[in-house]
């Protein structure tokens, strides 16, 4: 059974009907136990930094978080999910779970967008993109070299061990678009409305066994 | 690089698309979800339905509607047209469409884009807007005046202007139709759609007067549109969305090529 984790932090009915459609049991829920029960977790997320950190704590679902870390459980970070496992966002200056080392930055702040303007970069950075792996990963397997992905995010996550960027994406200039480690891996776009590439990655993150 | 998106647009009435679409096999289908199911495996980047039950209280309809699309395809879909309160929305989003989309509504009421921004984020929340080229004037500095009521009633906004405050009240997408092209097929309003994507840092989707596939590579270059919506092109089977794609592609237009 996977769990994707409930924080009031947008629509999660999306994840959970793409998971459905290839045949993965998951429930959604906020339950303490459910989530230490479950086989796999799958964190998402739409919205502000800082509101989804006050409900995380409120619903004690950090400490969940941080311990199926800690024992290995599979876990899988969506968009804003993935933005929160860093340890701080500059959205409104938000101290996040600090999982991975590194930091959520503004593509606004980024010096890019700084030196050539806004011209042809729209904020948020929204619609269809390419990744480049830069290593084989698991989740990956089956992904073309020109499948693309959904995105909608004006942050991006930035960790400090550049060895933890599983995957790129170009806006501009090439951003850190999946992260992991460990029993980690996490996505800045959205696999559950990116089509037939992005069930592929649902589908191999429900078999996934990190060493 | 980010991918322009081509997006067709489905007319529902009370559950039904309207148009007799036909596509190029000529079945005749009147089935929105299966209509998404066949534009989602034809390559569509995203689907627009918009919702032209005349009657507030057939709303349910609609809503059973998107809940069916949502089982169905795994691309972002928006659903506009009757949008009234944050409520409307709520139902929407629920239901499990990406995006929601206001249009008159948010000219008599502009909080609503607030609002709505602040209860589900900037991001689902698409300003629909209907423009009408008026010539400048003192009160029209752009040209450009905002109607609603299917270009039928005049609202004395200016259509640069309202598009900065809607970026500004917190609309994440704006979905830009010009009456005058709407309908032609022969092309979008280019110099409308430059100006407003210019004018503002979200994207906008071109919408009104795509009849050839040239008339998006001019929207999306020339106008520099970030997508294009689709109607008849698509519908009645003129065109696959492959093929528009294939010419934008070859002209340098990225766009995604695989699904």
């Amino acid at each position: 059974m996977i769990v994707i984790i409930d924080y009031d932090a947008g629509n999660l009915t999306s994840v959970s009907r793409a998971l459905s459609h290839i045949g993965v049991k998951n429930l959604i829920t906020n339950d303490i136990k459910s989530i230490e029960d479950a086989e796999r977790i799958i964190f998402p997320g739409v919205g502000a930094a800082g509101s989804a950190m006050r409900s995380l704590a409120r619903l004690e679902l950090d400490i969940a978080i941080r311990d199926a870390v800690k024992i290995g459980k599979p876990i899988l970070g969506i968009c804003l999910g993935t933005q929160i496992i860093l340890a701080s966002s500059r959205e409104n200056q938000t101290e996040c779970l600090g999982i991975i080392d590194g930091t959520v930055k503004a593509f606004s702040e980024s010096e890019v967008f700084q030196i050539k303007g806004y011209s042809g970069f729209k904020i948020p950075h929204m619609g269809w993109n390419r990744i480049s792996l830069r290593t084989d990963h698991p989740v990956f397997a089956g992904v073309k070299k020109d499948d693309e992905f959904y995105f909608v995010h004006s942050y991006y996550p930035s960790p400090t061990d550049l060895n933890q960027v599983v995957a790129t994406t170009d806006y501009g200039f090439d951003f850190p678009s999946v992260i992991g480690m460990k029993n980690i891996v996490a996505t800045q776009f959205h696999p559950e409305k990116s089509g037939k590439p992005g069930l592929t990655i649902l589908k191999n993150f429900s078999d996934w066994e990190p060493c | 690089m980010l991918s322009k998106r081509i997006i067709p647009c489905l007319d529902v009435r009370e559950g039904r698309t309207t148009k007799g679409v036909k596509f190029k096999n000529n079945i005749d289908i009147g089935d929105p979800v299966e209509m998404a199911l066949l534009y989602y495996e034809a390559g569509a980047d995203e689907i627009v339905f918009y919702d032209i039950t005349a009657s507030h209280e057939k709303r349910d309809i609609m809503i059973d509607v998107v809940r069916k699309v949502a089982e169905t395809i795994f691309i972002p879909f928006s659903v506009g047209g009757g949008i009234r309160t944050l409520e409307d929305m709520r139902d929407v989003l629920l239901a499990g469409a990406e995006k929601v989309s206001v249009n008159s509504a948010a000219v008599k009421d502009p909080e609503i884009i607030s609002k709505g921004a602040e209860a589900f984020g900037s991001q689902c929340i698409v300003l629909g807007m209907d423009v009408k080229y008026v010539g400048k004037s003192e009160k029209i500095p752009s040209g450009y005046e905002i109607v609603i009521n299917g270009g039928r009633t005049y609202m004395g906004i200016d259509a640069l202007k309202w598009a900065k405050d809607g970026q500004q009240l917190g609309a994440g997408e704006i979905c830009l139709n010009s009456i005058d092209a709407d309908g032609t097929k022969d092309g979008y309003e280019l110099t409308l759609t430059e100006l407003i994507s210019s004018a503002v840092d979200i994207p906008v989707i071109a919408s009104g007067g795509a009849g050839r596939p040239e008339h998006l590579y001019d929207v999306l270059t020339a106008g520099k549109a970030d997508a294009a919506l689709i109607a008849s092109m698509v519908h009645y089977g003129t065109y696959t969305i492959a093929e528009i794609k294939s010419f934008l592609d070859e002209r340098g237009v990225k766009v995604r090529a695989s699904w």
